[in-house]
């Protein structure tokens, strides 16, 4: 039995909504908890949908988070297939897309992000895709087997982590990118340039400063026409040009919203019962000193430790150092900290012909963010130089022939 | 259902059956074993699984592929008898197996 009747409310059921509601249990949240959660499935891991599950490396068992006994366990309850369609913030309470209403003390905005969607014609053709959750990873899997031609629309990670799946079983594949680089919004020329020329010897065709303006086919997909006239035969194409945060519910209540829900470094948003975390909060980041929104995992787990201990009125300040990883082919790329604003980039390791290197970002002379493709020494000690601004002579960072190991210890 | 015990940096030891076929991280995960984060879902890239084999499993858990080496190096304070446990597949042979968990993942 319950001790208590208080009432917590999370809203989404992905990695944000997992990590809070059993983070609430830890917290020794004694009354209920309602996740309400718009998906058909317990909440899964997203990453490994544009990596080994379409190869069919991982199997959908293996994606869940966690097993359903262990909501059951903790006595969290799951509304699945169900939306949250209104929030009252004088009554304190929800309507369920069911017509149900239900009451909060405590609300949690763990509502993420959605795909942008491309407005050109012919997108609602067969065989072409997003690829956001387990259903759209799953209609490309089918749509694989008996394809073999893909065209891909966005070089960005999603786009060339997919891409380098589809080499992988066989398929041709092209990739679109309408501005002049792939990853241009979020790294360096010379490590767009990295990616660029290992697809390219993968075997992927890459064309930058094109954009699609039409897909064409008859039902099925047939081909995409590019802005310079041309057209690439397909009968798979695949959208990824980013995604846009669902912000919607905070707006219509009236809570501070700006790309994202605003919240503060305990992930409370304007109103003291409502907490926001994951893909949809913009939090004040603590160690770049201004808001931010992240998309990844480590984001979404450790805000939402910091949501669930404000909603128990505990103080637990978020402020990790963000990171991402993105797979492809033999690449294991780990990127530590934000890279905006920065003045600078030096090198370690040969970028132009090896597939192995630092790409070091600098600000002021400062380091503010690494991107360290199979390099994972390198990784951790950026991550320690970042977080604790100490410095180590750039000559020596750019030194390949000085250990990382060396480095790390003259941090230490 | 093998037994695992998985024990904590401040010595809190937790005994937990874990299924064949699951991985020691997933054990810990699935019961709220602090100290294991698993980000990336046991697809060996985050190195938040990060754990020490006790000294007298050392032998029959056996060592990290080059892969898993690498992202190991990721890990805080890595050691001889470090694993991710994501990479630790339970079977019976490794019922009884003696987990040491890191001070932390970060
Ligand atoms: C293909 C892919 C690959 C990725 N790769 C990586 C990676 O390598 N590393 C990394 O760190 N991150 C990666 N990410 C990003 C990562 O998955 C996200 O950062 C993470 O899923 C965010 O979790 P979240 O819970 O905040 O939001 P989401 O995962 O977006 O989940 C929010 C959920 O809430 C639901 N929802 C919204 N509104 C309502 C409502 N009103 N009622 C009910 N439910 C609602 C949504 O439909 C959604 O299911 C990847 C993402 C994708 C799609
Ligand atoms: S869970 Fe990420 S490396 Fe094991």
């Amino acid at each position: 039995m319950l001790k208590n009747t208080k009432q917590a409310i999370i809203i989404g059921g992905s990695h944000a909504a997992a990590q809070l509601s059993i983070s609430l249990r830890q917290e020794r949240w004694e009354g209920e908890i309602l996740v309400v959660s718009d998906d058909s499935q317990f909440p899964y891991h997203r990453p490994p949908l544009s990596k080994d599950y379409l190869s069919g490396d991982t199997s959908a068992e293996q994606l869940f988070i966690r097993p359903a006994s262990v909501y059951r366990d903790k006595q969290i309850e799951f509304l699945l297939n169900t939306r949250v369609e209104k929030i009252d913030r004088i009554n304190k309470s929800v309507t369920l897309s069911n017509g149900e209403a239900r009451q909060y003390d405590k609300l949690a905005l763990c509502t993420g992000a959605r795909t942008r969607q491309l407005a050109i014609p012919g997108v609602a053709l067969n065989g072409v895709h997003y690829l956001r959750d387990l259903t759209d990873a799953e209609a490309i899997k089918q749509a694989i087997q008996s394809n073999g031609k893909a065209v891909i629309i966005g070089g960005g990670y999603i786009g060339l982590e997919t891409a380098a799946l589809l080499r992988k079983i066989g398929i041709d594949v092209c990739v679109l990118e309408a501005m002049g680089r792939v990853l241009q919004r979020v790294t360096a020329e010379e490590v767009s340039a990295f990616y660029h020329r290992v697809h390219t010897e993968e075997g992927v065709e890459i064309k930058t400063g094109v954009f699609a303006t039409e897909i064409v086919g008859n039902d099925c997909v047939e081909g995409v026409v590019c802005s310079n006239g041309e057209q690439i035969d397909a009968n798979l194409v695949i959208i990824g040009v980013g995604v846009i945060p669902n912000t919607e519910l905070a707006e219509g209540i009236g809570l501070d919203v700006d790309d994202g829900v605003i919240v503060n470094e305990f992930a409370q948003t304007s109103d003291e019962h409502i907490v926001a975390s994951g893909d949809c909060a913009a939090h004040l980041n603590l160690i770049y000193g201004r808001r931010i929104r992240l998309e990844s995992v480590p984001n979404a787990i450790e805000q939402s430790k910091t949501a669930a201990a404000s909603m128990c009125d505990r103080e637990k300040v978020y402020n990790a150092l963000p990171w991402f990883w993105s797979n492809q082919y033999d690449l294991r790329l780990q990127i530590a900290g934000l890279n905006q604003g920065f003045d600078r980039v030096v090198f370690r390791g040969d970028v132009e012909s090896s597939r192995s290197f630092v790409a070091w970002y600098l600000k002021q002379g400062s380091i503010v963010a690494a991107d360290c493709v199979n390099r994972p020494a390198e990784f951790i000690l950026a991550k320690k130089l970042i977080s604790s601004e100490k410095q180590l002579p750039i000559a020596d960072l750019a030194n390949d022939s000085i250990d990382a190991k060396t480095l790390l210890l003259a941090l230490a | 259902m093998p037994l695992i015990k998985y024990v904590e940096h401040n010595g809190t030891e937790h005994q937990i059956q874990v299924s064949n076929g699951q991985s020691v991280m997933e054990g810990a995960i699935d019961n709220m074993v602090d100290g294991i984060a698993g980000e990336c879902g046991g697809s060996c890239s985050c190195a938040t699984c990060h754990c020490y084999v006790h000294e007298d499993w050392v032998a029959k858990v056996g060592g990290p592929n080059e892969i898993e080496e690498g992202v190991l190096e990721c890990a805080a304070d890595p050691r001889a008898n470090s694993r991710l446990s994501c990479q630790i597949t339970v079977t019976d042979e490794l019922d009884g197996l003696v987990i040491l968990l890191p001070e932390s993942q970060y």
